[in-house]
């Protein structure tokens, strides 16, 4: 496949940035579409250019710190992350432009990278539940209903990659809460902290700079972990019950 | 064990959702108050007494105990002072959603939805200036056969003469799409906002809700309009 890339470079976090435009020839349809930038790389290393920054880890779907918006679409066209997303689902002699997740809170630290840290200090104002060290307590010891359960464990499948704010027409990280309160609202380790954890976690939310919810759901369709809307409805009735006192 | 003390529910009502609550709140208060309007609309159909003396009575209601046309100021100030928090609610929730994001992505793919709820809502907002004007402050006929004290004096004449005006019906018809996408999606948001929608298919009934209310609403309001124009209702 050959393609034309036009890429978000920027050298740093006070740099002003531009969209770069760059051909790439060669490219089998079974590559990932982060295997694709590394060959691009390294045609830029080997002319001495300096390579394209991006995020990367796990390189399987589960680790949260890959994340590129693709023509327009956070994470690409397909329902994955960006490292699971494969060159087949895109056409030969496509121009892709590819850009960092845009949102005031998540600034850009290089080219496509940008820091995160405003989810960080989100799950730090309340996202946790406190625990006693020692011997842990048997698994089956405190009941939790079967459907709590599997809420429970679909609300934390959410990785943190951060799509839900970068597709959000409001730059808003509601998703993102969201699945964390029904985490953790779904079980009974979660209920002592329940009404301080939404207030806490919201008040950073907005702190951080994030918009609103107008329930698009713009977020989900873009969840590669397909987080739905209704854990927003979760997050809204916790913080107006912890509202009532 | 320290557990996360709660010592600031208070800061939670000036959160985004906290706005959020307050527009869905005064939103279901607009959906009650145009389904109640919609009904004294659709006397129309019943001829000139039913209509008129439908207005008369929401003018009595309630007497003695209350002063005459007493309901109906009870019902302003509730819809004036919804419209306040709406409106409040809407442009600072706006005004943080355009902060949320000052580089846009160069591939845009444009959010409709929430277009039409911002653009949409500040033409109703304008609409229902125009609307208070013409029927309620001024009481002005826009027909130039029908002028004078008779037609402005009698609601159902000063109904009938207005709509036989092609180019007042359209603006009526505009303004009720525009009604009609701030409904469907208004009436599921508010429902979401207020946690109403926590399993899948609540979140389906919402939105079936949504559309149904949003479909109920425009037809029952185009419906004496229309009928006028093509002189059904004369």
């Amino acid at each position: 496949m050959n393609l034309t890339l036009k890429i978000w470079r920027q050298a740093g976090p006070r740099h002003p940035g531009e969209m770069v435009t760059y051909k790439v020839t060669d490219i089998s349809e079974d590559m990932s579409f982060l295997e694709m930038l590394d060959v691009l790389n390294e045609q830029l290393n080997a002319k001495g250019e300096e390579p394209i920054a991006f995020d990367s880890d796990c390189r399987e779907g589960i680790c949260g710190m890959c994340g590129l918006m693709i023509s327009g679409e956070a994470h690409g066209p397909e329902k994955t992350t960006t490292c699971q997303l494969h060159m087949r689902s895109f056409s030969d002699g496509e121009v892709i432009t590819i850009e960092p997740w845009r949102a005031n809170a998540f600034p850009v630290i290089k080219d496509l990278v940008v820091d995160r840290g405003a989810f960080d200090r989100i799950i730090q104002a309340g996202g946790y539940i406190s625990a006693n060290t020692g011997s842990a307590p048997d698994a089956h010891a405190a009941p939790v209903p079967k459907p709590a359960a599997d809420r429970a464990f679909m609300a934390a499948e959410c990785i943190g990659c951060g799509a839900c704010v970068a597709a959000c027409p409001n730059a808003s990280a509601m998703l993102f809460m969201g699945a964390k309160v029904t985490h953790l609202s779904e079980l009974p380790q979660g209920q002592p902290e329940r009404m301080a954890r939404v207030v806490s976690m919201v008040d950073q939310h907005d702190e951080e700079g994030f918009g609103g919810c107008t329930n698009v759901g713009a977020c989900s369709q873009a969840c590669p972990k397909g987080i739905p809307q209704d854990v927003i409805s979760t997050l809204n009735k916790d913080l107006r019950t912890a509202l009532r006192g | 064990m320290a557990t996360l003390t709660p010592s600031r529910a208070g800061t939670a009502r000036r959160t985004t959702i906290g706005l959020k609550v307050l527009m869905a709140a005064t939103g279901l208060v607009f959906v009650l108050y145009v389904l109640l309007h919609m009904y004294g609309n659709l006397k129309a159909l019943a001829g000139e007494e039913a209509f008129n003396t439908y207005a008369e009575h929401l003018r009595t209601i309630g007497e003695p105990m209350l002063p005459y046309g007493g309901l109906l100021w009870v019902i302003r100030v509730v819809l004036l002072a919804s419209l306040v928090g709406h409106a409040y609610s809407a442009f600072a929730l706006w005004s943080r959603a355009g902060n949320a994001r000052r580089t846009k992505y160069a591939a845009v793919k444009t959010a409709m939805r929430t277009a039409w709820m911002r653009w949409g809502g500040v033409f109703l907002l304008l609409f229902i200036g125009w609307h208070l004007l013409q029927f309620t402050i001024l009481k002005f006929s826009v027909n130039p056969d029908k002028q004078g004290p008779d037609v402005q004096q009698n609601p159902y004449e000063l109904v009938v003469a207005s709509f036989q005006v092609p180019w007042l019906t359209l603006l009526y018809v505009l303004a009720m799409v525009a009604l009609a996408f701030h409904l469907s999606h208004g009436v599921f948001s508010a429902q979401q906002t207020l946690g109403w929608t926590m399993t899948p298919h609540a979140y389906r009934r919402a939105k079936l809700v949504g559309h149904a209310v949003s479909a109920v609403v425009v037809v029952g309001f185009l419906i004496p309009p229309l009928a006028i124009l093509f002189g059904l209702i004369k």
